[in-house]
C-alpha cells in the first residue's frame, strides 16, 4: 500500500512540475517536486518504503525527462540514502534534517546529471551550471521544503499508524 | 322677509352672473385675472408638494436604501459574472490570434504539410530545453520532424509516443544546427546553450556579417528543411587570431511563451551518419 501509493503521487507531482514548476524558473533553475518526495519520504521516522519510492520515482522520472537513461533512478536512490543516513542522525530536529537533506540532496542530484550529460556529450559548462541553475534550484526546493515535509508528514502518518500502549 | 317673487328675481340675476362668467371664461376674457389668483396658490402648492416629497422620502428612506442595497449585490453578481465572460473571451481571441498567424504560415509555405500541437509542459531537468506536445505516433508524428511556429524554427522531434511528444528546442545545450546568414550568405553552425541563448559558431572569417542579418536555415546535414527563420544576429565576435568568427542571436521565437507549435510532417531527416567518413585501422 505505502509502495503503492507513490505512483499516484508521483504522476501528479510530474504533471504539475512539467506542467507548471518548469515554467516558473529563478535565474534558470526549478524546483524538483519529485525529489522533495522522495527525501520528505525518506526522514519519516516510521517509513519503511523509502527505497521503493526512490526507485519508482526515479523511474517515472527518467520516463519524462530526457535525461540519460538511468540518470535520474541513479540521482534519486542516492538522495534516499541522504535522507535515511539523516534520518538516524538528527531525526529530532525533522525541519533540519530536510532542509539539510534537500541542500545535498539537490546539488547531488543536479551534480549527477550534469556529470551523466557531458558523459553523453552534451558539454554543460559546470560554472554556468551551478551559478545559473543549481544554486537557484537549491533555493527554490529548500522553499518548499517545509510544506513538502508536512505534507508527506501527514501521509506517514496514515499510512503508518503510532501503536498506542495500553 | 323676502318676497317669493323677488327670490325668483335674485335667483335669474344669479344664474345669468354665473353663465356671464362662464361665457367670459370660455371666451379667455378671465385669463389675466386667474393668473393673479392662481399664481400664489400654485407657489404655494409648490412649496408644501416639496416638503411633503422631502418629508415622504425621507421616511421612506430605510425601504429603498435595502432594495438598492440589494440591486448592488446583484448588479456586482452580474459584473463579476460579465469580468469572467470578458477573460474566457480574451483568452479565445488570444488563442484565435496563434491560430490564425499559424494558419497565415501554413499558407506561406504550401510546401510544407503540418500537424498542429499544444505545448502540455516542459522537461524536468533545468539543464535541458525540451518541451512536450500533445501529439505522437497516432497523429503521424515521428522522430526527427522540424517544429516550428508562425514566427520560426522552434525545434524539432526528440522522441515519441502515441499521444505525446517530446521536442529539442534549439536553444537546448546540445542542439546543433546548420545555418545561413542572410544577406551575407555565410555558413555556420547554430548551437544552444544552457542560458537559453544562441549562438552561431564556425562563420568563415572572410564573411561580413552585420548585426540585424537574418539567421535561417541552410539545409546542410538534412536534419532540416532549408530557409526557415531563426533569428537576428545581436553581435559578432571577430579576433584575427581565430579560424572563425562567431555571432550571437536574437532569436524569433519567444520559448517562454510557446503555446502552440506546427510540426512538419512531410519533412524526413536524412541520416548521414553512414556517409561520415571514418578513420580505418591500418
Amino acid at each position: 500500500m505505502a509502495t503503492l501509493i507513490s505512483v499516484p503521487i508521483f504522476t501528479a507531482l510530474l504533471i504539475l512540475q512539467t506542467a507548471v514548476i518548469s515554467r516558473i524558473p529563478l535565474l534558470h533553475g526549478t524546483a524538483d517536486l519529485v525529489l522533495l518526495a522522495v527525501l520528505a519520504w525518506g526522514l519519516q521516522k516510521r517509513v519503511q518504503t523509502a527505497w521503493q519510492w526512490g526507485i519508482i520515482g526515479g523511474l517515472m522520472v527518467g520516463i519524462v525527462s530526457a535525461l540519460p537513461l538511468g540518470t535520474s533512478l541513479v540521482s534519486y536512490l542516492l538522495a534516499v540514502m541522504i535522507a535515511l543516513a539523516l534520518r538516524q542522525r538528527v531525526w529530532q530536529v525533522p525541519i533540519l534534517a530536510m532542509f539539510v537533506a534537500t541542500f545535498f540532496g539537490t546539488l547531488l542530484t543536479q551534480a549527477i546529471a550534469v556529470i551523466a550529460l557531458r558523459l553523453y556529450g552534451n558539454a554543460i559548462p559546470f560554472g554556468e551550471a551551478f551559478s545559473l541553475i543549481t544554486l537557484p534550484s537549491v533555493l527554490l526546493n529548500l522553499l518548499l521544503a517545509i510544506p513538502a515535509y508536512a505534507l508527506l508528514g501527514d501521509l506517514a502518518h496514515w499510512l503508518y499508524p503510532e501503536e498506542l500502549e495500553v | 322677509m323676502s318676497s317669493p317673487s323677488s327670490r325668483t328675481i335674485q335667483t335669474v340675476v344669479l344664474a345669468l352672473l354665473v353663465i356671464g362668467l362662464i361665457a367670459l371664461a370660455l371666451g379667455g376674457y378671465l385669463t389675466p385675472i386667474s393668473r393673479y389668483i392662481l399664481t400664489p396658490l400654485v407657489t404655494a402648492q409648490t412649496w408644501l408638494a416639496t416638503r411633503f416629497q422631502a418629508l415622504q422620502s425621507y421616511i421612506s428612506a430605510p425601504q429603498d436604501v435595502a432594495r438598492i442595497r440589494q440591486r448592488n449585490t446583484e448588479l456586482e453578481a452580474q459584473v463579476s459574472k460579465l469580468q469572467a465572460e470578458i477573460i474566457d473571451l480574451k483568452q479565445q481571441i488570444a488563442e484565435t490570434r496563434i491560430l490564425s498567424a499559424l494558419v497565415g504560415f501554413a499558407r506561406a509555405n504550401p510546401d510544407n504539410q503540418y500537424s498542429a500541437a499544444a505545448v502540455i509542459g516542459r522537461d524536468a531537468s533545468p539543464f535541458l530545453q525540451y518541451v512536450i506536445i500533445n501529439r505522437g505516433s497516432d497523429n503521424g508524428i515521428r522522430r526527427g520532424m522540424p517544429v516550428v511556429n508562425d514566427q520560426g524554427l522552434v525545434g524539432r522531434i526528440a522522441a515519441v509516443t502515441a499521444t505525446a511528444s517530446r521536442v529539442q528546442l534549439i536553444t537546448d545545450n546540445a542542439s546543433t544546427i546548420n545555418v545561413r546568414l542572410d544577406p551575407s550568405q555565410a555558413q555556420g553552425v547554430l548551437q544552444g546553450q544552457i542560458t537559453g541563448d544562441v549562438l552561431v559558431n564556425m562563420i568563415p572569417q572572410s564573411a561580413n556579417v552585420q548585426i540585424g542579418d537574418l539567421v535561417l536555415t541552410s539545409g546542410l546535414g538534412g536534419t532540416y528543411p532549408p530557409n526557415i527563420l531563426i533569428g537576428q544576429v545581436t553581435g559578432v565576435r571577430k579576433r584575427d587570431y581565430d579560424l572563425f568568427q562567431s555571432a550571437s542571436i536574437q532569436p524569433a521565437v519567444d520559448f517562454s511563451q510557446l503555446q502552440i507549435v506546427l510540426v512538419i510532417t512531410n519533412f524526413h531527416p536524412v541520416d548521414i551518419g553512414p556517409l561520415v567518413p571514418t578513420q580505418v585501422a591500418p
